[in-house]
C-alpha cells in the first residue's frame, strides 16, 4: 500500500463543476465507484449514529442492571445484554462516538503534524532532512505496543492516552508519502518564484506547498481513521485504552467475550461487527478516493 | 552498488541508535522500581536495605549515562545481559517463545501468501467485474476485521462444531507442543493463531498483487505478447505475475516485519506464551534489560528488512543507486 500511496507525484483535486447539483455529482459518484458509495453510507450511518445516541438508544449505556444479566437478544433487548445487564445494542451505538472521536482526532492530528513536518523536511532538504528523516525512521521502528504501555504507564489509562499513543507512529508514515511528494513540488519553479519574492519559510510551506500535496495528504487521513479504530479496539482490548465505564467496542470484547463464549456468544459477537463494519467502510470509502484522486489510476 | 550499499548501512546506525536511546528514556520515566515489586509486590513489607542492595545488585544505582553505555556496549557486543525480574540470561528467556512466535509469523505467511496470490490475480484479470468486487470485499474484510476477535470467533466456532460432533468441546491446549515433539499436534494448536493472523496479512497482499498486476497489464510488452498470439494464461503467468511480484514481496516482508512485534492481541486470544506476552510482561515488571533488548530485537528485524527491501528495489532500478 505505502508504494501506491508513494506514486503519487502530483495529485491535485478536482474542482467541482459549477452546473451540477450535490445529489447529481453523487450519483456520478455513485455509479463510477459504487463500493466507495457503499463504504460512504456505512460512514454517514455512523456519524448519525454517534451524534443521535442519546435519541435512539433504548437504554442507558453505563447503568447495571443485574436482574437483566446476560439476558439472550429478545425483543426487549435486540442484541443481548452484557454481565451488568447492560442493553448491548446501546452500548454499541455510544460505543461509535468513542471510535470515531478516536479514530477522527488520531487521523486529523497525525496526518496534519505529518503534513506539515514532511513538507518542511522536502522544503529544507539537505542535513535538516536527512536527520529528520533518521527520527522518522526511529519512530515507524518502535513497536506500537510498547508506544502505548509506555504512555499508559506514565500519563495513566484514558481517551487522551489513547490518542497520543495511536497518533505517535501515525505523524512519520504521514509525513514520509507527503514528503516523496513535496520533494517533486520543489523543483517546480513557482517555488523558487515565491522564493526570490522573498516570502517567508512558512509562508511558502503553508501557502504554495501544503496545497499541493492534498491528494496524498487526503489519502493518508481517511486511511488512518479507520485503522485508529482497530488499533484503539485492541488497545481497550488489552486493557490499555479506554477504561470502564465509557462505552467502546474493544473494551466490550474485553470484559467477558471470552468467559461467556459459549453460554453468551451475544456479548463477543456484536462488537466484533461493529469494530468491522465501520473500518471496513472507512476503507472502502478511503480506497475511492484514492482511485478518484490519483492521476495515475484515473487514465485507466 | 558497493557505494550505495555502504550509504544504506551507515544509515541503519543512527536509527539502531535512536531506538535504543528511545527505549532508554521511556523505560526510566515510567513510574515504578522492578526492586520493589519484586519484594514488595504482593503487599508485603520489605526492608528499605534490602532493597537498595536489590537495586545496587541489578546496577540501578549506577549513573544513568554508564547504565546507557553498558546497554549500547552489550547490544553491540551482542550481549544482552540478565533479565532483572527471573536473574536467567535473555536470551534463555527469549530461547522457547521466540521459536514460538516465529513459528506463527511463518505460518501466518506461508496462508497469506497461498490466498493472496491467487485471488490477487483473478481480481486483476476480471477487473470491474462482480468476481473483482467479491474479492475486494473480501481482502478490505481481511483489514476491517480485528484479528483479536477472528481469534474468538475461531475458537467459538470450533467449540460449537467439536460440542455438536462429537459431544466434548475442543478447548484451546494451555502447554505448548514443540514441533521437534509432536509435529501434529503442534500444527493443530498454531493454526488457529495462524489463520486469524493469516486472514488480515493475506488482505494486504491480495490487494497489493492486485494493483501491481493491473500497473503491468498496460504495459507494453503485455500488448506485445498478445499482438504475438500468446494465450492468455500464459501472457499473465509468465509476462504479467512475474514483473508484478516485486511489491507483493516487499509487502510480504515489511508485514512479517511488523507482525513479530504485533503478535500480542492474537497471542492474548490463544493464551500462547510468545514474544507478545513476555513483551507486555517485561514492561509491566518494569524489566528495563528484558524490554531493552526485546525492543532492539523488533526494531533490528524493521530495519533489516527495510535494507533488502531497498536494496532490491536499487538492483531493480537504476535511478535509485544514482540519485
Amino acid at each position: 500500500m505505502a508504494v501506491v500511496t508513494e506514486s503519487i507525484v502530483e495529485g491535485k483535486l478536482e474542482a467541482p463543476s459549477e452546473d451540477k447539483t450535490w445529489g447529481e455529482m453523487a450519483m456520478k459518484m455513485t455509479r463510477k465507484y459504487p463500493l466507495g458509495a457503499f463504504g460512504a453510507v456505512i460512514v454517514v450511518v455512523m456519524i448519525f449514529l454517534a451524534i443521535f445516541a442519546n435519541v435512539i438508544s433504548p437504554y442507558d449505556p453505563e447503568a447495571n442492571a443485574f436482574e437483566f444479566m446476560l439476558t439472550a437478544p429478545d425483543g426487549q433487548f435486540w442484541m443481548g445484554t452484557d454481565q451488568f445487564g447492560r442493553d448491548i445494542l446501546t452500548r454499541i451505538i455510544y460505543g461509535s462516538r468513542t471510535a470515531l472521536f478516536v479514530g477522527f482526532s488520531c487521523a486529523i492530528i497525525g496526518a496534519s503534524v505529518g503534513l506539515v513536518l514532511g513538507v518542511g523536511s522536502a522544503y529544507f532538504g539537505g542535513r535538516f532532512d536527512l536527520f529528520f528523516q533518521r527520527v522518522m525512521d526511529v519512530f515507524m521502528a518502535f513497536p506500537l505496543i510498547i508506544m502505548a504501555l509506555a504512555v499508559v504507564s506514565i500519563f495513566g489509562t484514558g481517551t487522551q492516552n489513547v490518542i497520543i499513543a495511536i497518533t505517535i507512529p501515525f505523524i512519520p508514515r504521514c509525513a514520509r508519502v507527503v514528503r516523496s511528494s513535496a520533494l517533486a513540488i520543489r523543483e517546480i519553479p513557482y517555488v523558487d518564484a515565491a522564493r526570490a519574492l522573498g516570502f517567508t519559510h512558512s509562508r511558502i510551506i503553508l501557502r504554495h506547498m501544503v496545497p499541493n500535496v492534498m491528494a496524498p495528504f487526503l489519502i493518508m487521513l481517511t486511511a488512518f481513521v479507520g485503522q485508529a479504530i482497530l488499533l484503539e479496539a485492541s488497545l481497550s482490548y488489552l486493557g490499555l485504552g479506554v477504561q470502564e465505564p465509557t462505552p467502546a467496542w474493544g473494551l466490550m470484547l474485553q470484559g467477558g467475550a471470552e468467559e461467556y463464549a459459549e453460554s453468551a456468544p451475544w456479548v463477543a459477537i456484536w462488537p466484533g461487527v461493529a469494530i468491522s463494519l465501520a473500518v471496513f467502510g472507512f476503507n472502502l470509502f478511503g480506497d475511492a478516493l484514492r482511485d478518484a484522486l490519483d492521476p495515475k489510476l484515473r487514465q485507466q | 552498488m558497493y557505494k550505495y550499499i555502504a550509504k544504506r548501512i551507515l544509515l541503519m546506525i543512527p536509527t539502531l541508535i535512536g531506538a535504543a536511546v528511545l527505549v532508554f528514556f521511556l523505560l526510566r520515566i515510567i513510574p515504578g522500581d522492578i526492586c520493589e515489586l519484586r519484594l514488595a509486590g504482593t503487599g508485603l513489607y520489605a526492608d528499605p536495605a534490602e532493597i537498595e542492595l536489590c537495586r545496587e545488585n541489578l546496577g540501578l544505582n549506577d549513573h544513568i549515562l554508564i547504565q546507557f553505555a553498558d546497554f549500547v556496549i552489550g547490544f553491540f557486543i551482542l550481549d544482552l545481559g540478565d533479565s532483572m525480574w527471573t536473574g536467567k540470561p535473555i536470551t534463555f528467556e527469549l530461547g522457547l517463545r521466540f521459536q514460538l512466535s516465529l513459528q506463527v509469523a511463518f505460518m501466518a505467511t506461508f496462508v497469506a501468501v497461498i490466498i493472496s496470490i491467487p485471488l490477487g490475480v483473478i481480481s486483476a484479470v476480471k477487473q470491474d467485474t462482480w468476481i473483482d468486487y467479491v474479492v475486494r470485499c473480501f481482502s478490505i474484510f481481511g483489514i476491517a476485521i480485528p484479528s483479536f476477535w477472528l481469534g474468538i470467533m475461531i475458537i467459538l466456532g470450533l467449540l460449537i462444531i467439536t460440542q455438536a460432533w462429537t459431544g466434548v468441546p475442543w478447548m484451546p491446549p494451555i502447554e505448548y507442543v514443540s514441533p521437534f515433539e509432536d509435529l501434529g499436534a503442534n500444527l493443530a494448536q498454531l493454526i488457529w493463531p495462524a489463520v486469524a493472523t493469516g486472514y488480515r496479512y493475506s488482505a494486504v497482499a491480495t490487494r497489493m498483487t492486485r494493483s501491481a498486476l493491473l500497473e503491468v497489464l498496460r504495459e507494453d510488452y503485455i500488448r506485445t505478447a498478445r499482438a504475438k498470439g500468446l494465450l492468455e494464461k500464459l501472457v499473465i503467468n509468465r509476462h504479467a505475475l512475474k514483473n508484478s511480484l516485486l511489491p507483493v514481496v516487499t509487502i510480504i516482508g515489511i508485514e512479517f516485519a511488523f507482525l513479530m512485534g504485533g503478535l500480542v492481541v492474537t497471542e492474548q486470544v490463544f493464551n500462547l506464551n510468545g514474544l507478545g506476552k513476555l513483551f507486555v510482561e517485561s514492561v509491566l515488571n518494569n524489566d528495563y534489560n528484558l524490554t531493552q533488548a526485546l525492543v532492539m530485537i523488533v526494531v533490528m528485524v524493521f530495519v533489516v528488512t527495510n535494507f533488502v527491501v531497498d536494496l532490491f528495489y536499487a538492483w531493480l532500478d537504476p535511478r535509485i543507486r544514482y540519485s
